[in-house]
């Protein structure tokens, strides 16, 4: 075996090892990228940010701990960005494990908020968010067609009470909502096919501004979305989160992850290209050889 | 009997759901509302299905000793756990069996199990996905014909859109990247999207005039 068969043959353990190799060398050094905005991103930035105080977002926590790395960063970026501008946030969590990502948000995003906090130069003063009066958390139930089918006519039908029992009439940031026409946008984050449901039969019918916050390896998916205009806005992957966190001034988990990124891509790179000079060096050996 | 049983159930239903989506009566918004909460009281008999299946078949494997049989003894142990902890919680000054409140979900551990036990473990299995990935790409995007090519260099394009260190090719790159989501691939996933309706309301159809008959178990 010559040297460019060995370069298309490489042990996958090889690829392993280095590849872990990078990530932990790019973990532990600590350095920033600079992050290029994208103008899918962008228009979800734009129209959040140009909302009014007490207008309320609405955000579908729908994915579980196996797309954490992806998409938490993203809902943090885009429930702090809501709640410093003072909005209300309704939150959902339509996949099974969904609650506890949700749960987990609030509660880190309620300490961030209680600090002083200056973005694009401007002064946020710290907070305290109030559960009911800030943001209502509906929880999780079966079903999720059916159930933003349900929310269309009345959040009530599928959340009669909050993720913590309180009857949805008493809350107070309840009052008077009714239904997606008393909400500003969606954004719905998601690992999975509840995405298409949200396009189908929530956006589909009732006609909401609708962004979507995908894995990386979605993102393909759900362009011609955009393209159609069901969807205002996409962020995919970490570097759709690390666009979010650029636009709001606001570096978090998503910038702080890209620098792995880029780095465990330019290793994959880097045994693509040495895959496939051995495999051309090869040919043409084999065929100097006239075999 | 049997058969046309379901085939007219099926039928009067299906087709009042197609009609009812075009008709905004209140009435009609009535029924609708109701056939929703039969389809969650039905999933209910699933779930109770689903965990006596889970049980039957982990207690037969943990009974008779197959290979593994350790796995679902942590099967059973964290279903049981987490519906303890979910039904017991602290309310009026003391700790305390609530089945059809919410202080379940203020109980420390049933968090705990979710943070430091699922959160972790799953994040762990999707990982390990770079891993292969890396392994894949480099076995699979061989330049071996025209198509492996494109495939090759697309992939590439778009790996190397959020590189900052291409310096004046970066944007180019991104645009090109850009360019092959917002076209190339919007025309093909288009075509496909479109492909796959038609197919839906095509199988819908024929389920609803009981020309397919699978889900009744016997084609």
């Amino acid at each position: 075996m010559n040297i460019f068969d060995r370069m298309m043959s490489l042990d996958r353990r090889w690829v392993f090892l280095f590849l872990a190799v990078v990530c932990v060398i790019t973990y532990i050094v600590d350095f920033q990228i600079p992050i290029r905005v994208e103008s899918e991103v962008r228009t979800i930035h734009e129209f959040i940010d140009t909302l009014k105080p007490d207008e309320i977002v609405f955000i579908a926590i729908d994915y579980d701990p196996n797309a954490l790395a992806e998409l938490h960063p993203m809902c943090y970026a885009v429930m702090e960005h809501c709640f410093r501008k003072n909005l209300k946030v309704i939150i959902t969590a339509l996949s099974q494990n969904g609650p506890g990502m949700a749960e987990q948000a609030i509660l880190d995003i309620s300490d961030s908020l209680k600090l002083d906090r200056e973005y694009n130069g401007i002064l946020y003063e710290g907070r305290e968010i109030r559960k009911g009066v800030d943001y209502a958390f509906l929880g999780y139930k079966p079903y999720f067609a059916l159930v933003i089918l349900g929310m269309g006519q009345n959040f009530r039908l599928p959340f009669p009470t909050d993720y913590y029992g309180t009857p949805l009439d008493s809350i107070p940031m309840m009052q008077g909502v009714q239904n997606y026409d008393q909400v500003a946008c969606v954004v719905d984050l998601s690992a999975g096919n509840i995405t298409d449901a949200w396009i189908a039969y929530g956006q589909g019918r009732f006609y909401f501004p609708l962004a979507l916050g995908l894995t990386g390896v979605m993102g393909a998916d759900y362009y011609p979305y955009l393209n159609s205009k069901q969807i205002f806005g996409l962020m995919a992957g970490l570097y759709g989160a690390a666009q979010y966190e650029e636009l709001a001034d606001n570096p978090g988990l998503a910038k702080d992850g890209m620098r792995i990124q880029v780095y465990a891509h330019l290793v994959i790179i880097f045994f693509i290209l040495i895959g496939n000079i051995g495999y051309f060096m090869s040919r043409s050996e084999k065929k100097r050889q006239g075999r | 009997m049997r058969r046309q049983i379901p085939l007219a159930l099926v039928f009067i239903f299906g087709v009042f759901m197609i009609f009812q989506y075009f008709v905004p009566h209140e009435s009609s918004e009535w029924i609708y509302e109701f056939l929703l909460d039969w389809i969650y009281i039905i999933g209910i008999f699933a779930l109770a299905l689903g965990i006596w299946s889970l049980i039957r078949v982990s207690v037969a494997k943990i009974k008779t000793r197959k290979s593994g049989w350790g796995y679902p003894v942590i099967t059973m142990a964290g279903l049981f756990l987490m519906i303890l902890f979910g039904f017991t919680g602290y309310r009026d000054g003391s700790w305390g069996f609530h089945f059809m409140t919410a202080e379940g979900l203020s109980n420390p551990m049933f968090r705990n199990f979710f943070d430091y036990i699922m959160i972790p473990i799953q994040s762990t299995m999707f990982a390990l996905l770079a891993f292969f990935i890396a392994s894949a790409a480099y076995r699979a995007f061989r330049a071996r014909n025209v198509l492996a090519s494109l495939l090759l260099v697309a992939a590439l394009v778009v790996m190397l859109r959020f590189n900052p260190y291409l310096g004046p090719f970066g944007t180019i790159i991104a645009d090109t990247a850009s360019w092959l989501l917002n076209v190339p691939n919007l025309a093909a996933k288009r075509a496909i999207i479109i492909g796959i309706g038609l197919g839906m309301v095509g199988t819908a159809l024929k389920i609803i005039l009981g020309i397919e008959r699978g889900y009744m178990g016997k084609g």
